[in-house]
């Protein structure tokens, strides 16, 4: 808790420091690529029958918005003086952002993957490895997210005093879910400035994908207040709704607490964590950032679940029509938004959040599947 | 059946100066579903003073991989918080005497409800509860169904602690406070003893509760060290190591207590 404590002390100190911003701000844009652009992908428009603008988070270095936090809270080390850096990662995109991060600020670095993603994202495990990072398996439950979280947390709480946990979404114990939205809603300020810009209106509806939910929160902070503006969170629907087969926490987990925060959670009668399925790693965790719980509760944002197949149906759709191959977790929020929203008056910007290079091996097994 | 008494817990601790009590961790349903009840009369007649009964949690985040290791087992093994509360009736029913404090993870109490916890626990003859998973912060609804229910509510400090926040864990715990011999996790091995004594002087003067030491303790050595600074020392690593590869885990497990010199 005293390190918790700190932290929030610190970033809050740290947001409003000009000095803090300036940093960061020209690191997002000199070496991460910022702004990103917000692109009026028409052949995708046709197919649907309304404007569907994608905010390209995917023309990132590192390939995803991961990059924004790990980036906000390197500096935000620095400035604690901590000069270890552990991380968590699941699909290896927020571990690789660290290790990117990490290589940039010439700090050691430490990221946990379960031992059965080691297995399916062995690219951006050697990407972190090239990066100088180490790679620690986590043999223990689901060896999966949940459990790299579970040891990332062990290690930071072990070696709090020079150590710094960069969590990679918005979940995990206050401070961190507010952090790593403030980070993150780089996003939804770019998009909705350049909606105006460009398309001379809000959209009418946005959509995200929802694991955590860093790029959803990201993208929706600036839309909050435009009540017009619907705001969509898509969820993994997986193979299905039985237990273990989906990674739908909000639509259809329950209240609980998962790693210091208290939000929606996949668990059984007796209030152990299930285990998640879903194409895409970066979307298979069990809890969910506890704003989007909130979020659920008012009604501010509907949340709904999009299955592997139509996911994968959604990164061929954009890779035929407009040339971007999205991640899968990506692909979630294409599919919906062209295939499951309601007839449209109003154009609708999706949260394009990573690309597809790290999916390569998954699509090839879909094929083969098909 | 012994009910639930709070002050049961402090008037075990309370024999200065006398060596810290042995208190040894059970974990609900390991090896075998059915060992409980048995390790629970077991450790009692080795000579512990007190019994800490881990129920199993599938992300247990304050456990090292020992104790992460035995939960998991228990797990497949079919324990849930009913059945592990059903053991301690059943153990009490069989002549258990000495107090016990279940460790639980939040999420399992929150699905059963934190008053219908307490309740069971208390029917079943539980004397206190330790929650790791709880800061300070959040503890008050938990400590308030534990006090009606006269369960003791223990808390946990770490070296990292600051001084006034383990006068708050004084403050919040009915029970003991469990001093964390090292920062981080259960069963880390070469725990730093000089950490944990460390912790022991620097919480003493700020509480008046028991003090109990826990975390990497391994040896009856360990145990002698702490004598005069914790009232109580926890060995929970050591004693699942010994029932996880003995072919008698329960004979084993008291045997080892005994080396420890309970």
């Amino acid at each position: 808790m005293p390190a918790l404590e700190e932290l929030q002390e610190q970033a809050a100190i740290a947001f409003r420091d000009p000095e803090f911003s300036d940093s960061l701000n020209n690191l997002l844009r000199d070496y991460a690529g910022r702004p990103t652009p917000c692109y009026l992908a028409q052949r995708l428009s046709d197919r649907a029958g309304f404007p569907i603008w994608l905010k390209r988070e995917d023309l990132l270095h590192t390939g995803a918005h991961k990059i924004n936090n790990a980036l906000g809270q390197l500096l935000l080390a620095r400035r604690m003086g901590k000069r270890r850096i552990v991380a968590e990662t699941g699909a290896g995109q927020h571990g690789l952002a660290t290790a990117t991060a990490c290589a940039l600020m010439g700090v050691p670095c430490v990221v946990y993957m379960g031992s059965e993603d080691i297995r399916r994202q062995a690219v951006n495990v050697a990407k972190m490895r090239l990066l100088g990072a180490v790679v620690e398996p986590v043999e223990s439950g689901s060896r999966t997210l949940k459990d790299a979280t579970s040891e990332a947390i062990r290690d930071w709480v072990t070696n709090v005093r020079d150590t710094h946990y960069v969590i990679g979404s918005v979940v995990g114990p206050h401070p961190y879910p507010w952090l790593v939205r403030t980070l993150q809603s780089v996003i939804g300020v770019e998009a909705r400035q350049q909606m105006l810009e460009q398309a001379g209106r809000l959209p009418s509806r946005v959509v995200a994908c929802v694991g955590g939910g860093s790029n959803a929160i990201g993208i929706f902070a600036a839309f909050l207040d435009d009540r017009e503006v619907a705001l969509v969170g898509v969820e993994a629907g997986g193979r299905g709704e039985a237990p273990g087969e989906h990674g739908a926490t909000l639509s259809l987990g329950s209240p609980g607490v998962l790693h210091g925060a208290r939000s929606y959670l996949l668990q059984d009668e007796d209030g152990q964590v299930e285990s998640t399925h879903s194409i895409s790693a970066g979307l298979d965790y069990p809890g969910v950032g506890p704003e989007h719980a909130w979020l659920k509760s008012t009604g501010r944002v509907d949340y709904t679940s999009v299955d592997d197949r139509q996911a994968l149906e959604g990164l061929d759709m954009l890779a035929r029509l407009e040339g971007i191959i999205p991640a899968l977790e990506s692909s979630h929020a294409v599919y919906h938004a062209v295939h499951l929203g309601p007839p449209e008056e109003g154009p609708v910007l999706v949260c394009l959040s990573g690309r597809g290079d790290k999916d390569m091996a998954t699509v090839l097994d879909g094929d083969q599947a098909r | 059946m012994t009910g639930p008494q709070p002050l049961r817990i402090r008037s075990v601790l309370s024999g200065h100066p006398v060596p810290a009590i042995l208190i040894s961790y059970v974990m609900a349903g390991f090896p075998r579903f059915d060992d409980t009840v048995p390790m629970l009369l077991a450790a009692e007649e080795a000579g512990v003073r007190m019994v800490e009964l881990g129920l199993p949690y599938s992300d247990p985040l304050a456990d090292g991989p020992v104790v992460q290791a035995a939960g998991h087992q228990a797990l497949s093994n079919g324990m849930t918080v009913a059945k592990a509360l059903a053991q301690v009736q059943e153990a009490r029913a069989g002549g258990l005497a000495i107090p016990l404090v279940v460790m639980t993870y939040l999420n399992p109490l929150l699905r059963m409800g934190l008053g219908q916890f307490c309740q069971r626990a208390a029917a079943a003859g539980v004397d206190g509860i330790l929650v790791p998973d709880l800061p300070l912060e959040e503890m008050d609804e938990l400590a308030e169904l534990a006090a009606d229910h006269r369960l003791a509510m223990n808390t946990m400090v770490a070296p990292t602690t600051p001084d006034a926040r383990i006068a708050a864990a004084g403050r919040l715990s009915t029970g003991f406070i469990y001093c964390v011999s090292r920062t981080g996790v259960t069963g880390a091995s070469g725990a730093s003893r000089d950490e944990g004594t460390a912790l022991l002087l620097r919480a003493r003067p700020q509480t008046v509760a028991p003090l109990v030491l826990g975390f990497g303790v391994r040896s009856a050595d360990q145990v002698r060290s702490v004598a005069g600074l914790a009232d109580g020392v926890v060995v929970a690593s050591l004693l699942l190591e010994e029932a996880s590869v003995a072919s008698r885990p329960v004979e084993a497990v008291a045997r080892r207590i005994r080396e420890l010199g309970a």
